[in-house]
């Protein structure tokens, strides 16, 4: 059930030594990447169908040609580490196990969009990550992989470690950029996008760890032989993380079609201490939380899999516990620029608080449903937009057991 | 030079380069807080107003403003370790530290913070005090933890 390419090398080598990367394939996709032209890096991407692994599967080849499109020739680099989604942590994974194909997929960009800076984000939590991917920089630097004259290929190309400091919000986009710019992280209205007006104003490609990590075995293997792996929308593997009550906790890497079913059963070794399931979250906080007759799904990128997190919860689990704690997670991390955000997150834990004393009426639902329609189509950057996700899916999916609540309070207050 | 100078100099002299100083410098105090002081220097170097350096420093939850203990111990209250018990682990963190959330204790060493995930949800229930993160945690782990941290001092 597993397909490890990303993870192939994990537990294999040394994430400190670049020597045991070289030896086991690493930098070989750079040093072929040197000798063709950006075109035709483009076009295998592109055959590839290689799409984002942050959780919008925007896909990355558009975001490479923007960027030599663009007439601005300084371009930056960015790989996004922010990984702040409650119930994601595969891209820990990636840096601590095998940092340095992210890195590598962030030279073979840099070569083909013509792009001299690069950054990497990382959350200020991942200490551990941090030091690794700073020492494989390190390496990098001293074998000729950054710096000047890279492989003797005429291109200059050097990468920078930002940390985060505990904002969930920077892992979005604009957010990200404003933090590298040294100012809080609040998004931006789109258009323009990065590829046109990212890091200081600079035509920026910025992807997730996960995605960078796939571009040197795209080359490897070529866009053809990528694209035969996994589904017609969703092409190559995945990496899950799967947490909560589940006996097998971690990371696993799949082609994309496995269902979520078979991935709780048989790489998560089912629910824990042999309790029921109540529930499946998928994609992390944000994601939709459904009921068990509806996990049989693929995954995909039709299917929400987001970044790749799967939670799951079993019998003894409240769902209006977890939906508000996921609501004040995000009144919590909202920003606060754009009033639907700020103001309807604390609208939702002020109701779902009510829904869990047993004293929210059934207009207070009414209320709710209102607000998440609101907050899905006007909130400025995603965080807003998909904070009410859980909720509109959980009414769906458990929408009695919600009202049941509700219905016991009016028989209490008729008393 | 003072401790401050010093981590100016670690990188260029360009205000994107704000977050980091800030970082560094919580680092290398025996207290991870900016002070009212610290923030005019900052804001001195880099030609910036004060104000965006104190806004800065509040919009980041890793950033103080607020003196802290020495140790600052973050539990987690997302659900991946909610799932798995982190209420009796906040719990256990209360006892042991004597002091409630956003407190910090008497002899100055813990301040105790709740925390958004940590993204170690395959080790949960996880606790991080200062840059180390703490996993798998019980009630008698935790316990031992902070009597550790205790007979360090
Ligand atoms: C609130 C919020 C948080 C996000 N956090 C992350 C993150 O931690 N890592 C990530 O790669 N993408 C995150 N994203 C998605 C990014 O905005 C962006 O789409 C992604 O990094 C692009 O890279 P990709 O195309 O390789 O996926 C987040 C988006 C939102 C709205
Ligand atoms: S949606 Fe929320 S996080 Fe995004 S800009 Fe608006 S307030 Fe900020």
């Amino acid at each position: 059930m597993e397909k490890r390419i990303l993870t192939a090398r994990f537990g294999k080598i040394d994430p400190l030594s670049i020597d045991d990367y070289i030896k086991n394939g690493g930098y070989e996709a750079l040093e072929a990447a040197v000798k063709m032209e950006s075109d035709t890096i483009i076009d295998e991407i592109e055959t590839a169908k290689l799409r984002g692994r942050g959780g919008a599967a925007f896909p990355t080849f558009i975001k490479l040609k923007a960027l030599v499109g663009e007439k601005e020739k300084t371009r930056y680099i960015v790989c996004n580490a922010d990984e702040g989604e409650p119930g994601n942590f595969k891209d820990r994974h990636l840096m601590e196990n095998d940092p340095h194909q992210m890195i590598e997929g962030m030279i073979i960009s840099a070569y083909t969009t013509k792009a001299k800076k690069g950054y990497i984000y990382i959350r200020g939590e991942y200490d551990h990550s941090i030091a690794v991917v700073r020492e494989a920089l390190a390496q990098a630097r001293e074998k000729g992989y950054l710096g000047k004259n890279i492989l003797g290929a005429g291109f200059d190309f050097d990468i920078e470690i930002r940390s985060g400091a505990g904002a969930y919000v920077c892992g979005e986009e604009f957010a990200l950029i404003e933090s590298i710019e040294g100012k809080s992280g609040r998004s931006r209205p789109k258009p323009p996008f990065p590829t046109t007006a990212g890091v200081f104003m600079k035509p920026t490609m910025l992807n997730n760890v996960e995605t960078f990590a796939n571009i040197p075995h795209i080359l490897e293997m070529g866009g053809k032989a990528y694209a035969k792996i996994g589904t017609e929308s969703s092409k190559g593997t995945k990496l899950i993380s799967l947490s909560g009550n589940i006996a097998n906790r971690g990371v696993f890497e799949v082609p994309f079609g496995v269902s979520v079913k078979d991935a709780i059963a048989k790489l998560g070794r089912g629910v824990a201490d042999g309790r029921k399931l109540k529930m499946v979250q998928l994609s992390g906080a944000s994601g939709p939380i459904l009921p068990p007759e509806k996990i049989d799904v693929p995954i995909d990128f039709d299917h929400d899999i987001g970044a790749g997190a799967i939670i799951v919860m079993d019998e003894r689990t409240d769902v209006v516990d977890i939906l508000l704690r996921h609501a004040e997670f995000f009144e919590h991390e909202s920003c606060g620029k754009c009033t639907p955000c700020r103001e309807g997150n604390l609208h939702l834990v002020r109701l779902l608080r009510k829904v869990q004393a047993g004293s929210a009426t059934a207009d207070d639902l009414r209320v709710m449903e209102n607000l998440a329609d609101v907050m899905i189509n006007v909130s400025l950057c995603g965080l807003g937009q998909s904070a009410p996700i859980p909720l509109a899916t959980a009414l769906d999916g458990f929408g009695d057991q919600i009202r049941d609540r509700l219905a016991q309070t009016e028989t209490k207050e008729n008393a | 030079m003072s401790v401050l100078q010093n981590i100016l100099k670690q990188n260029p002299k360009s205000e994107d380069y704000l977050i980091e100083t800030l970082l560094s410098l919580q680092d290398a105090k025996d207290e991870p807080c900016i002070s009212e002081e610290e923030i005019a220097d900052i804001a001195e170097y880099y030609g910036i107003s004060p104000t965006r350096v104190s806004s800065v420093a509040s919009f980041y939850t890793l950033l103080s403003l607020r003196p802290r203990g020495k140790h600052v111990v973050q539990v987690c209250r997302d659900v991946p370790c909610y799932l798995n018990g982190s209420e009796n682990i906040l719990e256990a963190v209360k006892e042991a530290l004597g002091c409630d959330i956003g407190e910090t204790t008497a002899d100055g060493l813990f301040t105790l913070e709740e925390t958004s995930c940590l993204g170690n949800c395959d080790g949960s229930p996880s606790v991080r005090i200062g840059k180390k993160t703490y996993e798998n945690l019980d009630s008698q782990k935790v316990k031992e933890i902070i009597s550790g941290y205790r007979e360090a001092k």
